[in-house]
């Protein structure tokens, strides 16, 4: 059923957040709050070195420590192989994570797993990391992404041949792959282009700077039945890649989701399960690890660092007759950048006759990168999106005329092969222009940039259950660990169709043995197709409910009509018959057919694609190059805010995320290639103080293949942080700022420049 | 495995005592906010730790001879709270007040800060500026030295093992006095100072400088003294060519290095903004003119 043109009661409300109180009050249980008993605590050892070969690991005193109960190595997992991985988001290979959770042979960044131990205490676990002695041959290292692409770049991986290329390479190389888009005849519309503009960015790899580090509880039992509690973004992930690195059965472990603290597409992947477990079987106790904040930087992904050429070709009356991309993204140590969304996203705002996108997927001695919100959007974006000021300044057009004159509509063919549909970009951009903000006069001394942003949102699988409890109230049930408010969404939606308050519907997220398979939490799938899973079982049970009232009142099931939360004969016709509330179904379950309940899983389609626009005030200190966000305001096409303060806090959220990976989040390498800012006091997240209060504007065009219309909402809103931003400081300064991040010194180095 | 042992004397002479008996490294706590995070981060082991707090008189501020006194391990809250103090010297309470969140200015303190030996601590350049003495006791007895005299070093101070700090004193504050501190940080706040400076002036009554005192901070292994640029200001009023001055004067003093908190070339540059600025405050504030917080 579709809800779209229905008057609605409960989606679109802003009831309390479910998960409110539990984590304001600290009572909400993370994955490091959990406790077994006997349990020992799992450490791991690092390579100090950006890159060498491991030549030998003896671990011989620190298993003779007191204390310590087991020391595992690479030697105690399976060498698996090379095998595409089913889960997760983005690209992913089963040995790469293997080689990524535990080094074999070579260490391929600072930071990279050698060895791990479990020991009664923390402390003994660190004494013994201390003792395992681990002989290194140094190798020459590379850690900038044209640095790896050169020739005579050391290489990571000697079986690592460039995929994408004709013929086939003979010689091993740090470029993973090759990505190549084409639409029409690129040079020939920059040929008939009055006005060109060139330019090449850069942007530093950022981390998802969640603030839980990655933590697990695993308990490996005599009879090889292991439990896992964690937190991530998807157990059934976990579930998966534990059996496949380890060679296990998946119905031999069960992962329960604990609370998440953060995510942002970084707990797509593993680190330490598959490792606890190898402790706990080992030493047959259960083993607790939880990485620090330097581990978390030093070990565990961020999205790619990269450099992306730009070039647009255009009309003098605005019309973009050709466009060309090249990117080169880091991969860190393993193949696997979003080099893919990266050449589809930037572009995908517009509509181009004439397309030519390259991308490179680059290894390098850098952790291996992780999902981040819109992986590769923002990235790919920020190139883009300067340039298009850069064009509109060239051309002496507004730049939100520019972005009008060619913005994709619903039937713009992509230049990556889809073509848009139900798209409500042009939406976005009237809602720019009739916005206060965008009509209000620029301040003495400021300057407003606008940028643009594209996300394609995913579906897939999910699956949901509704539970009629004895007393009638609702338990939903999903797949689905919850990083952005889909307890709340899920549970609206299912008390909308069972016509109830939310307050009625407890939402949980079942662990991997208590409910069928659900896709990880990632590409702002969840309310969509996890919701749609719910709202699919709601329905399922409403029809039960009304069987139950038919078979009561002995009248046909089409005579019983289901309204806010009642059933009701359906006319006169049907007899005088008291309303039946879900109470009343209920209690009398046993006498009507049993326990009241459904679960659906589906597969998805149809997420619509979302699309934003930010304004950014900025000013700019001449003399310390400091940039101040003086006021933000942030459009989005969210299809249908299930609920609305969550979807306004996904994209305060996103814009923040992006003013912090636009003006001072870097990771700085020293000489040696090892991290010097593996924590939050050097590695600049925004404080609170650093954001203004970030307008965020909801524009509702519906979605169609969503039962209430909605579209995925937390990936788009960090992808046009950046060029948001670079364009005010352009419009505030008059220079263009190519390479993130825009800190002070860069800022106060290209005023000097400029004279 | 190492073991640590911590102690809380009430006296300075037990406290004294437990610092000089101690065999391998012995550490004295104040506040603790930066002892305690490099305990956990393993960069520092000691065998002792020697809790100032519990000594009479170490946690307070009183008036004496027309200065202040001030407790070495009196917290920065407490310090901020003081009318007294803020009348009399707002930089040097705004800078120790730009130490941390609100938590940690519930335990950070003066002596901390300065004995951390930090050459970005926000609270020393203020401290150095204002003229501020330290009294420190150890095994010898007790002795009274210029603040700029204990950092010798990135974390290292010319006090002795058995030594420790229990308070300052601020000199008597002439009329038409001010002093400011400003640092500058990439974000708003919670960060480390690029470059910090205090300066504290007196006028005569017409605005012409009498008496300076200019510090930089994290721009030199320790927090300095810039006479140089004290020299510009006295005998002069606030004009443009005395700030050219001293910007050139602040500029010439720095000798900062490369890090991953600023570049040589960028830490000159914004040494001399920040002496601009920061003088700008004080001379405003001697001048009677208030201008609310600094930062």
């Amino acid at each position: 059923m579709n809800y779209i043109d229905s008057s609605l009661k409960v989606v679109g409300t802003r009831p309390i957040r479910p998960d409110g109180v539990d984590k304001v009050t600290g009572r909400a249980v993370f994955a490091a709050d959990t406790r077994a008993s006997g349990m020992l605590w799992g450490k791991i050892k690092r390579s100090p070195h950006a890159h060498a070969r491991i030549v030998s690991i003896d671990t011989s005193k620190a298993e003779a420590l007191p204390g310590v109960r087991a020391v595992v190595t690479s030697a105690d997992f399976p060498d698996i192989a090379s095998e595409e991985a089913f889960v997760g988001e983005g690209p992913m290979n089963f040995r790469d994570l293997s080689l990524n959770v535990m080094a074999r042979g070579k260490a391929l960044y600072e930071g990279h797993a050698i060895a791990a131990v479990a020991a009664s205490t923390q402390a003994i676990a660190d004494a013994a990391l201390e003792l395992i002695d681990v002989q290194y041959e140094v190798l020459p290292h590379v850690i900038e992404v044209e640095a790896a692409m050169a020739p005579d770049a050391p290489i990571l991986h000697d079986d690592l041949f460039t995929a994408g290329v004709t013929p086939a390479p003979t010689k091993p190389s740090n470029i993973a792959k090759v990505v190549t888009f084409k639409k029409g005849d690129a040079d020939a519309g920059f040929a008939e282009a009055d006005v060109i503009v060139e330019g090449r960015y850069t942007t530093q790899p950022v981390h998802q700077a969640y603030i839980e580090p990655h933590a697990c509880l695993v308990t490996y039992a005599p009879d090889g039945q292991i439990t896992i509690h964690a937190s991530s973004q998807g157990h059934f992930m976990i579930r998966a890649y534990t059996a496949k690195l380890l060679g296990l059965e998946m119905s031999n472990i069960r992962v329960n989701p604990a609370e998440i603290g953060g995510g942002f597409g970084g707990k797509t992947l593993i680190y330490l399960e598959p490792v606890a477990v190898a402790l706990s079987r080992k030493s047959g106790r259960s083993v607790k690890m939880q990485m620090t904040r330097e581990e978390v930087f030093r070990g565990s992904g961020p999205t790619s660092g990269a450099t992306i050429e730009v070039k647009l070709g255009a009309k003098k009356d605005g019309t973009i007759v050709a466009a060309k991309q090249v990117l080169k993204f880091q991969a860190g140590a393993f193949p696997g950048s979003p080099i893919g969304p990266g050449c589809m996203c930037g572009f995908a705002m517009y509509d181009l006759p004439n397309v030519d996108v390259v991308g490179y997927d680059v290894v390098s001695n850098r952790p291996k990168v992780a999902a981040y919100r819109a992986p590769g959007a923002p990235i790919t974006s920020f190139g883009v999106e300067s340039a298009m000021d850069e064009l509109a300044i060239k051309l002496g057009m507004d730049p939100l005329t520019l972005r009008e004159k060619n913005a994709a509509t619903n039937g713009t063919k992509t230049h990556y092969g889809p073509t848009h549909v139900n798209i409500g970009f042009t939406a976005v951009l009237a809602a720019v222009k009739s916005h206060p903000h965008w009509k209000s006069p620029l301040k003495e001394g400021h300057g407003r940039g606008l940028a643009t942003g594209f996300w394609f949102n995913i579906g897939g699988e999910s699956t949901a259950t509704v539970h009629v409890n004895e007393d009638g109230s609702i338990v939903a049930a999903t797949g689905s660990p919850d990083i952005g408010g889909s307890r709340a969404s899920i549970g609206m939606m299912v008390a909308e169709v069972l016509g109830v308050s939310a307050q009625h519907v407890r939402t949980v997220v079942a662990d991997t043995a208590s409910i069928g398979y659900t896709f990880v939490t990632g590409g702002s799938r969840v309310t969509f197709a996890t919701g749609m899973a719910a709202t699919q079982a709601a329905e399922k049970v409403v029809d039960e409910l009304k069987r139950r009232a038919a078979a009561t009142w002995d009248i046909p099931v089409e005579a019983v009509e289901w309204k806010d939360g009642m059933a009701y004969p359906a006319g006169s016709n049907a007899g005088a018959f008291e309303p039946l509330d879900l109470a009343s179904l209920a209690l009398k379950q046993a006498r009507t057919g049993g326990p009241i309940n459904a679960e659906v899983s589906v597969n998805a389609q149809g997420a619509g694609a979302g699309f934003g626009a930010h304004i950014c005030d900025v000013s700019v200190d001449k003399e310390t190059g400091h940039v101040k966000i003086e006021r933000y305001t942030a459009i989005q096409d969210v299809g249908k805010a299930i609920h609305p303060s969550y979807v306004e806090g996904q994209i305060q959220g996103g814009a923040a995320q992006g003013i912090g990976w636009a003006l001072n989040e870097e990771y700085i390498y020293n000489a040696k290639g090892q991290m010097e800012n593996a924590g939050f006091l050097d590695y600049r997240v925004p404080v609170a103080s650093d954001v203004p209060m970030i307008e965020a504007v909801l524009v509702e065009v519906p979605n169609p293949r969503h039962p209430f219309g909605a579209r995925g909402v937390g990936e788009v809103p960090i992808v046009p942080p950046m060029a948001a931003i670079a364009n005010a400081i352009r419009s505030a300064t008059g220079l263009r700022m190519p390479d993130l991040p825009m800190s002070p010194p860069k800022v106060r180095a290209a005023i000097d420049a400029a004279g | 495995m190492s073991s640590l042992s911590y102690a809380a004397p009430t006296s300075v002479d037990d406290a004294v005592k437990l610092l000089a008996g101690a065999s391998g490294v012995a550490k004295v706590l104040s506040g603790g906010t930066d002892l305690l995070v490099q305990l956990r981060s393993g960069r520092l082991k000691p065998e002792l730790i020697v809790d100032t707090k519990k000594i009479p008189g170490i946690i307070g501020i009183r008036e004496e001879n027309g200065g202040f006194v001030i407790g070495a391990a009196t917290p920065g809250a407490v310090v901020e709270a003081h009318p007294g103090l803020n009348a009399a010297w707002p930089g040097l309470v705004e800078a120790l007040d730009l130490i941390g969140s609100t938590q940690v200015q519930g335990r950070c303190s003066l002596a901390g800060n300065l004995c951390n030996a930090s050459p970005a601590a926000d609270s020393v350049p203020a401290l150095f500026a204002a003229g501020a003495t330290a009294v420190v006791v150890g095994s010898k007895g007790k002795r009274e030295v210029p603040v700029e005299q204990i950092p010798t070093g990135p974390g290292r101070t010319s006090l002795a093992k058995d030594e420790f700090i229990v308070e300052f004193r601020l000199p008597p504050r002439p009329a038409r006095s001010g002093d400011a501190y400003l640092r500058f940080i990439p974000r708003t706040e919670m960060d480390i100072a690029v470059v910090g400076c205090g300066i504290s002036v007196t006028l005569d009554a017409n605005g012409v400088c009498t008496a300076a005192r200019v510090a930089l901070g994290a721009v030199s292994p320790t927090v300095i003294l810039v006479p140089a640029a004290a020299d510009v200001l006295i005998g002069h009023k606030l004009d443009a060519d005395t700030l050219a001055k001293l910007d050139a004067a602040a500029q010439a003093a720095a000798k900062p290095i490369s890090d991953k908190r600023g570049t040589v070339e960028y830490r000159t540059k914004i040494a001399g903004v920040l002496a601009r600025r920061t003088a700008a405050i004080a001379f405003d504030r001697a001048n009677g003119i208030k201008n609310g917080k600094a930062h």
